[in-house]
Formats: structure tokens, C-alpha cells, sequence
């Protein structure tokens, strides 16, 4: 009978420790879990900067622009070229108007890639100011350094 | 004794399988979900439109003039502040922020539409990272934990043909 015993305790190896574990685990990556990553894009790495702070306040009437390093700009899932640009600027600012705003109180969020040629950026300044956007925010990342 | 004998163990023996399985599960979602979020911050530019811009009559208020130039690689070839050449080596933005501190001062940086300004002017195929560092430059610098700021009004000019 002893022997038989024996092969039983060893698949009912106690689990506890190892629960422990897992839930430590999964308590961790639960608080570090950010949802909020829609901003960001694969094809763009922003530029390191020591002054950059996250803003405290959300700017208001965003609109993002993400610069890819070839100059390919990604506004909410569809891409553009610059010569392009202005119909996705035209429907952005549609919606702003629909909600009684201005263009002037829009801010044009340009996520830049670190390699990508300023002349592809000041373009696309070029073009929103064509369509009365005032309010720019060129954005980097935050160097702790 | 016997009947609560058998019930105790029982109860020890509730099977655990299940719960594992499903912990794994979310285990592995929060794991593949999982990406390190890296703060990020603006600077913001204000570009008012060509109308606005060239009712500014008054000679003293012209802006500072900040050439970046680029060599055919997209680096950086030399700044240039109004008229004196800042080099362009690693030291050259440092040099450039020591400029715009003997200018600006050590005034308390004034608030609103008060203030210096300062006009980047670089050229097309300058690769972007230097324009954030030059703004970094220009904007202020960190004394310990604090910003101090420098110039706030901060302008793109003209951009120049090419690419």
C-alpha cells in the first residue's frame, strides 16, 4: 500500500507557491498595462529631448500627424503624402466645425521620426496653415538621461 | 470521526486544473499586451498665418535668426546664430544655448506674447532629430530638477526648396 501512495503525492504536488506567483504576475502586468497607445505608430521614433514633459492637460482638438522616416504622413489609420494631406486635413477640420469650433483651436500634433528631412515637416506646417491651423506641438520623447 | 474524515479530504482535493488553466490565460494576454510606455512630451510652435505675420512693422522686434545646415548625408553642417557660426560638432548646441542665455539673460522669462523670438530656418534634408535639438537649445535648459526657460516663441521660417 506504501508504494502505491507514493506516486499519487507526487502528481498532487502542492500548487500553492506557484499560484502565488502567477497572480503576482498577473498583478503586475494588470497595473502596467496602458490601453491608452492609440497615439502611437511602428513607423515612427520620436527624437530624444531633457525638456519635454508630459502635458498635464490634454490639448485640445488634437489632430496627429505621424511622420514615417521616407516622409509618408499617417493621420487616424489612412496615409498621405504631403501633396495629399489637405483631404484628411479638410475631414479633420470638418468634424471640428461640425462641434461650432475654429481651426485656431486645433492643435496639429506632429509626431516626427528622428531621421525623417525638416523640409518634409515644415511642408506639412505649410499645408495646415493653408487650411487656417495656427496651433502646432512638435512632439519628442522624454529623455531622463 | 470516519464521515468527517472522508469530507476533509475531498475538500482538499478540489481540483485545481481549471483555475490554472484560466489564470494562464490571462497570464498570457496581459503579457503580449504588455509594451513599456515611454513618456513624451510637445513643443509647441505657433506659426500665425502669412496675413498676421506681416502687419509686424517694427524693426526692433525682429526675431532671432537660427540657420541649421545640413551636408548632403542630412547632418548637421553648421548652426548658425544671426551671423555667428556656432560650429557643428556635439558642443555646438551647448554653445548655442550659452549664446541664448548671454541674450535672453537672467531675466524671469516673461509670460504671454512678451519675450524674444526666434526663427529656425534649416534646410530640407536636415534629418529632424537636430531641429528637436536645437529647440531643446533654445527653449531652456534643466538646472537639477528644475526647467529653466529661455525662449518660448519659437517659429519655423520659410521652408527651402530641395528634396
Amino acid at each position: 500500500m506504501r508504494l502505491k501512495r507514493k506516486p499519487v503525492d507526487l502528481a498532487e504536488g502542492d500548487l500553492t507557491p506557484m499560484i502565488d506567483m502567477t497572480f503576482q504576475l498577473i498583478a503586475f502586468f494588470m497595473v502596467l498595462i496602458n490601453f491608452a497607445q492609440t497615439e502611437a505608430n511602428d513607423n515612427v521614433v520620436l527624437p530624444n529631448s531633457q525638456l519635454v514633459k508630459p502635458p498635464e492637460t490634454a490639448l485640445t482638438f488634437p489632430i496627429i500627424l505621424h511622420v514615417a522616416k521616407d516622409g509618408q504622413i499617417f493621420l487616424g489609420g489612412d496615409d498621405y503624402t504631403v501633396d495629399t494631406l489637405r483631404v484628411g486635413l479638410r475631414r479633420e477640420l470638418a468634424v471640428i466645425k461640425a462641434e461650432g469650433k475654429e481651426p485656431g483651436d486645433a492643435n496639429v500634433i506632429i509626431r516626427g521620426h528622428k531621421d525623417t528631412a525638416t523640409g518634409k515637416v515644415q511642408e506639412i506646417i505649410q499645408v495646415a496653415q493653408e487650411q487656417q491651423l495656427t496651433n502646432f506641438a512638435l512632439r519628442a520623447k522624454e529623455d531622463r538621461s | 470521526m470516519k464521515i468527517r474524515g472522508s469530507h476533509e479530504a475531498e475538500k482538499s482535493q478540489l481540483s485545481m486544473t481549471s483555475m490554472i488553466d484560466v489564470v494562464f490565460l490571462l497570464l498570457i494576454f496581459f503579457v503580449m499586451t504588455f509594451k513599456i510606455v515611454e513618456l513624451e512630451g510637445d513643443f509647441s510652435v505657433r506659426m500665425p498665418l502669412a496675413s498676421d505675420a506681416s502687419a509686424v512693422s517694427d524693426p526692433t522686434d525682429l526675431p532671432l535668426k537660427l540657420r541649421l545646415s545640413a551636408d548632403a548625408g542630412g547632418n548637421l553642417a553648421s548652426i548658425m546664430l544671426n551671423d555667428s557660426s556656432l560650429g557643428n560638432d556635439d558642443a555646438a548646441f551647448d554653445r548655442l544655448r550659452a549664446n541664448i542665455v548671454d541674450i535672453v539673460g537672467t531675466a524671469a522669462p516673461m509670460e504671454g506674447d512678451e519675450g524674444p523670438e526666434i526663427e529656425i530656418d534649416a534646410d530640407y534634408n536636415l534629418r529632424y532629430e537636430n531641429v528637436i535639438r536645437a529647440f531643446t537649445a533654445v527653449s531652456g535648459y534643466k538646472d537639477g530638477n528644475q526647467i529653466v526657460k529661455l525662449i518660448e516663441k519659437v517659429k519655423f521660417a520659410k521652408p527651402r526648396n530641395g528634396g
